[in-house]
């Protein structure tokens, strides 16, 4: 026997107690899917899609979650950058009070953000008396709910990538005649927009899949809160199984598509 | 005050660690920053480009005052007229090697197209015309290290500071750009200030040298003085001698372990002694004969050094010795072994320490 069929022969060889939990772990994964593909009514599916409810759902899930990406971008990079390059007291607590939405429940974020911008929340009431704006209940209300649960993976990315990055390039900008800010917009910028682009792309896809907050929040009124998961959980509980079938199937086809459009372009190749 | 367009004392306390030098470097000049690694070498660099704040001390550069903490003066990075060549070069990797050049004039208020004609002169004129689109993972690093180059000068600066600028290449590159880099430091108009651990780069490229030990300055002067009466261990093994301090009374030295060693020249006080490791002979057995110093030793280690091995001794006091692989063969030479070591008066240099 040569070496090398020795060596492939080990790798063949996984231990028992791995190899078994690894793939029931995958089958436990995928299977749910494949449950999913199985019942999909195919025959009936194009006029499914075309119905206007599920236009206006998906719309209105790729219109407010796109919105609320753009939203953390502009909030969640600042915040990643300055949590990663400026020291200031408490940087470590505000690190951790970031992450709390990540951990927290989604309705319970719900109820506190209706407490904090509801009609008669803190700033709410502030919002609505002096500019007579009222987010609860409305489109802008899903983009807020979405954003608030999002946040927080657009931050944790973000600032890992520019930890990652060597802040030493910013000091060569320094030394050609850039400010702090052409520094970033300029070198620090592109350089960690892979990490942006990740961050945005995981961003982007919790807020897809956004529920509990958004329906505590903004409610479930078709055509104006009614995102996609919504849709699929009112057409689940009005009896009509094919049609959250449907609408699964839908959020599912559009996550893997730009996940994976996504991944080629930015994830892998840098 | 001077005519030197830099004119700096730095102070940067760091932890434990203190660098306190001062430094002067006139208009058109090259000097070398040399020192072993820890030396506080890039620390003075960074406080002079403005990374580093100085700590105490005062940095002006063509009368004006860039840096005074007592003075509560201090002018960011950026609005240095000071160009850095890093030792990675640390070029843009998302910008093209134009655009990395045209970064400086770009900040600096240039026209886009004017600073690319700025960039494609810089360019132009290290020799890489051709390679301005190239990604700087395009380049080699000896052309790595030209576009770092081209993009400090770029902003025309009134100091160019200049990391380690040969300690990323190949030995075979480093020779060819060292020569070039030469021509562009003559070419400077502003002053010049060179970081280095390599004495050959300091020796090449500087007008004269500033040597730094544990953050002070320990010898300054043009390389003939430095090379001829080192003042240190460390600049004696630089310029590869043997260096001994002790006192002198006419042609005798005393060491500090008691031992003498004699010269041909006359010196009365604090005294350094030298030789070169070719000037020491050794011998089976005691020699006699001839004023020379003589003493037993023990040989310590042997390495290559060139054609030649170097072997150090133990013994009253410690050297260094060059000699042929047939005579360390013939002399049966292995760590271990006793052997009589013999110095030529004549080929001693003493010179008083202060």
């Amino acid at each position: 026997m040569t070496l090398t069929e020795r060596r492939t022969g080990t790798t063949a060889r996984v231990p028992v107690p791995l190899l078994l939990p690894a793939v029931l772990g995958l089958i436990f994964l995928l299977l749910p899917l494949v449950g999913l593909l199985a019942r999909t009514p195919w025959s009936t599916l194009p006029q499914r899609l075309a119905e206007p409810e599920v236009v206006a759902a998906l719309r209105l899930s790729l219109l407010t979650s796109t919105l609320a990406t753009l939203l953390c971008l502009a909030f969640g990079v600042p915040l990643a950058w300055l949590l990663a390059r400026v020291e200031f007291p408490g940087r470590r607590v505000v690190r951790a009070l970031i992450t709390v939405p990540l951990v927290l429940p989604p309705v319970v974020g719900g109820i506190a953000l209706l407490l904090a911008l509801g009609r008669r929340g803190l700033v709410g009431s502030w919002l609505d008396s002096t500019f007579g704006i009222t987010l609860p209940f409305t489109t802008a209300g899903v983009v807020v709910a979405e954003a608030f649960v999002a946040l927080p993976f657009l931050v944790i990315a973000v600032e890992g990538a520019l930890r990652g990055a060597d802040t030493r390039y910013e000091e060569a900008a320094s030394t050609l005649g850039a400010t702090r800010w052409t520094a970033f917009t300029h070198v620090t910028l592109p350089l960690v927009a892979p990490g942006i682009a990740a961050g945005a792309v995981l961003c982007w896809a919790r807020a897809l899949g956004e529920f509990g907050a958004t329906i505590t929040f903004a409610g479930n009124f078709p055509g104006i809160t009614q995102t996609m998961p919504l849709a699929v959980y009112q057409t689940m509980e009005s009896g009509d199984l094919e049609g959250a079938v449907v609408l699964s199937l839908i959020l599912l086809a559009v996550s893997v598509t730009i996940l994976a459009a996504l991944r080629d372009r930015w994830l892998t190749s840098s | 005050m001077t005519d030197a367009l830099l004119d700096a004392h730095l102070v940067v306390r760091r932890g434990t660690f203190q660098l306190d030098v001062e430094l002067r470097v006139g208009r058109g000049e090259t000097v070398a920053l040399l020192g072993p690694n820890g030396a506080g070498k890039t620390t003075a660099l960074r406080s002079l480009a403005g990374l580093t704040p100085l700590s105490d001390g005062r940095l002006s550069l063509d009368d004006r005052v860039l840096d005074h903490p007592r003075g509560r003066v201090w002018t960011p990075p950026e609005d240095r007229p000071i160009g850095v060549v890093f030792q990675d070069y640390l070029l843009f990797p998302h910008l093209s090697a134009r655009d990395n050049v045209a970064f400086g004039p770009r900040r600096h208020g240039v026209e886009r197209r004017a600073a690319h004609a700025i960039a494609d002169r810089w360019l132009d004129r290290v020799g890489l015309a051709e390679f301005g689109r190239r990604k700087p993972r395009g380049l080699s690093g000896g052309q790595a290290q030209r576009v770092a180059l081209a993009r400090a000068l770029a902003v025309d600066p009134v100091l160019l500071l200049l990391d380690e600028p040969l300690a990323a290449l190949d030995a075979r590159t480093r020779l060819e750009t060292r020569t070039e880099l030469h021509r562009h430091l003559a070419a400077h108009p502003g002053a010049t200030l060179l970081v280095t651990h390599d004495p050959l780069d300091a020796l090449v490229l500087a007008d004269r040298l500033v040597i730094v030990e544990h953050g002070r300055v320990v010898q300054e002067g043009d390389a003939a003085t430095i090379t001829a009466r080192p003042r240190t261990d460390y600049v004696a093994q630089l310029v590869g001698l043997n260096l001994y301090r002790g006192h002198a009374d006419g042609h005798s030295v005393d060491l500090a372990g008691g031992f003498t060693l004699t010269s041909t020249d006359s010196v009365h006080g604090d005294a350094y002694v030298a030789f070169p490791p070719a000037a020491v002979a050794l011998h089976p057995h005691q020699p006699n004969g001839s004023p020379r110093n003589t003493w037993p030793a023990v040989l310590a280690d042997i390495q290559r050094h060139g054609d030649n091995l170097r072997v150090r001794l133990d013994g009253p006091i410690t050297v260094s010795a060059d000699i042929t692989p047939a005579a360390a063969t013939q002399l049966d030479l292995r760590p271990g072994r006793e052997i009589w070591v013999a110095v030529k008066a004549t080929e001693t240099r003493a010179y008083p320490a202060d």
